[in-house]
């Protein structure tokens, strides 16, 4: 497969875009679809960021004013005190901190088994390569159902286990599909020359594959982390033990009680600090969308980085299917 | 590879609870072996007949939904492509693909900020005066279908789109040409160059689509069921999960979980063998 195809906005592509156009007659009814396109993906595009923004700009309004839905464009009355309380209430570190370890333990497991696993699979002269492929594939399309699963991790004893939000996830075939796909596409005469230099099939794999897969092994690793930050049906199904609730789950929680933690919060600053103003005073809709905030925040950060690099690689992977 | 057994093949083994007369914490060996009598049990009498019949109902609406709609990708990637402005188009594909990577918790927590009787709507709606009562978006059980079909296209449609936009892509050059060539306006060339060349993976998506009817998912639905819209928004998933963790009944739920799966792969297969008749090559 050609670079071109890989990339969503190829370079030459582009120009001869430019010229078709010059070449093209501009009719009326072209100005007229234009502009009908421009509008409805301007609208499209306001509906995807506004509820992050609205919720943003309500976080740092005045509490009182929120909560009444009065902010709607801009933030008015501006502070930063919700962020303080919200740090203050108990569990939520530790549930960031559940959250991070499994984001970071869980991908890098991911990454390396979708690597092996994606290597071998390119491998032509592999033991049982058919078998163990379709073993792989199937298990995307055939599922025992939720409680049956719930059942085996019973079983296991992977309730109310961290390991329990790890090992389920370690080998995921659409990942070594794509690793697959790509390693597929490498030149065969790196590895044969490794091969015929005495190298080992797990030499191969670590000095020649891993090296050159970097681009769809970060693609993974993001997808990977993705999943695992907002993983929310595995601590509602498995965990009880509220040491081991993740971010999402709490957040899942808040939503539907903030009013009393509210409370809780206004009581701890009332004791410590002068009566919180009407402005600062935290409601239930000021946690809630407070806490929505910390638990998109690192999604945020990170999307408009990486963006351009997963779209490219689900697309390496989308070419074969 | 063992891990894939235990995780994805050993559950398979949790069927047999299906068969026995199993109430926790009294381990499989000594509950009582029952046949099909919960299999039997899920049509016995007219309350539960019609219980299953919506929950069907549902799954088959909202899952009916989305295969209406799963033409609306395919279109976003056409319309998206034909916008000449790089800097805009890169900015919309940016922006529309976001939603896709947050959690159904966040969204329904975004949701919730906007729509609850308490949210930025009902708060704008009362500030300009368009409406003094709170409309109730989320408890109301009426379009309950729509709206959850809307926060899934919000959630994926920019995505979705991608695959597309790769296809579009990879049409080839000369095909334009003869177009422009023809004299061919942009929508005789969107109707007769892009849209032809866009079927295969359109065809490839829907089957896929269909073949997954029954597997809505669960989370979704959990996140947005409440007391006001729980008769229609119970899909399977949300029905078997209901009915074990809510009730206790896991044996009747893992009956239906099986049942769930076995029409699923027939589902799979049919529509293999279907794509297979049509365009002479299979999509498993």
């Amino acid at each position: 497969m050609s670079d071109n195809q890989t990339s969503l906005t190829p370079n030459t592509r582009e120009i001869d875009i430019t010229k078709k156009t010059v070449k093209m007659q501009v009719s009326a009814t072209d100005k007229i679809i234009s502009t009908i396109i421009y509008i409805l993906f301007s609208l499209f595009a306001f509906i995807c960021v506004y509820p992050f923004y609205s919720i943003i700009i309500n976080t740092i309004s005045a509490n009182d004013l929120s909560a009444k839905g009065e902010i709607i464009f801009w933030p008015k009355g501006i502070h930063f005190q919700n962020y303080v309380d919200v740090f203050k209430i108990p569990g939520l570190g530790n549930a960031f901190v559940i959250s991070l370890g499994r984001t970071v333990i869980g991908t890098l497991l991911t990454v390396g088994a979708s690597a092996f696993l994606g290597f071998m699979f390119a491998q032509e002269d592999m033991w049982g390569k058919k078998f163990w492929y379709r073993f792989t594939i199937i298990t995307m399309f055939f599922n025992a159902g939720i409680i049956p699963w719930y059942l085996t991790m019973r079983t296991l004893h992977l309730t109310d286990n961290f390991l329990a939000y790890i090992l389920p996830s370690v080998v995921a075939p659409f990942f070594i599909i794509l690793v697959k796909t790509f390693v597929e596409a490498t030149p065969k005469e790196l590895q044969q020359a490794a091969s015929i230099d005495g190298a080992g099939i797990f030499t191969i794999f670590y000095k020649v594959i891993l090296p050159i897969s970097k681009p769809i092994l970060a693609t993974v690793a993001i997808f990977s982390a993705v999943n695992q930050w907002n993983a929310f049906q595995d601590t509602l199904l498995l965990v009880t033990d509220s040491k081991l609730y993740s971010l999402q789950f709490i957040l899942y929680n808040y939503i539907n009680q903030a009013s009393s933690l509210s409370t809780m919060v206004n009581l701890q600053n009332a004791g410590s600090t002068a009566m919180a103003t009407l402005a600062t005073k935290q409601t239930s809709t000021s946690i809630r969308m407070t806490v929505t905030i910390i638990v998109v925040a690192p999604i945020l950060l990170v999307y408009p980085i990486f963006q351009r690099f997963f779209v490219k690689g689900i697309i390496i992977g989308a070419v074969k299917g | 590879m063992v891990l894939l057994a235990v995780f994805a093949y050993y559950p398979l083994y949790g069927w047999v609870y299906a068969f026995f007369d199993y109430t926790p914490p009294i381990p499989l060996s000594q509950s009582e072996f029952v046949g099909f009598k919960w299999f039997h049990s899920l049509v016995e009498n007219q309350v539960k007949i019609d219980q299953l019949m919506q929950v069907i109902w549902n799954t088959f609406g909202i899952s009916g939904l989305g295969i209406l709609f799963s033409w609306l990708p395919m279109i976003f990637a056409i319309f998206l492509t034909e916008i000449k402005a790089v800097r805009f188009r890169k900015f919309i594909q940016t922006v529309t693909t976001l939603p896709n990577f947050i959690s159904w918790v966040l969204v329904y927590s975004l949701a919730f900020s906007m729509f609850s009787s308490e949210g930025m709507v009902n708060g704008f709606l009362h500030m300009t005066g368009l409406s003094d009562k709170p409309v109730l978006f989320l408890q109301s059980s009426d379009h309950v279908w729509l709206t959850m079909w809307f926060w899934a296209t919000w959630k994926t449609l920019g995505w979705s789109a991608i695959l597309y936009i790769a296809a579009i892509m990879g049409i080839d050059e000369s095909l334009y040409e003869a177009a422009h060539v023809d004299g061919a306006t942009r929508m005789q060339v969107i109707r007769h160059v892009v849209l032809p060349s866009m079927m295969p993976t359109y065809f490839v998506l829907l089957m896929l689509q269909i073949a997954s009817f029954l597997n809505n998912g669960l989370e979704q639905y959990f996140v947005f069921q409440n007391a006001f819209n729980k008769d229609t928004i119970q899909v399977l998933d949300l029905y078997v999960y209901n009915l074990a963790m809510g009730g206790g009944s896991y044996s009747v739920s893992v009956a239906i979980s099986m049942l769930k799966s076995l029409i699923s792969v027939v589902l799979l297969f049919s529509v293999n063998g279907l794509s297979k008749m049509l365009r002479g090559e299979g999509i498993v």
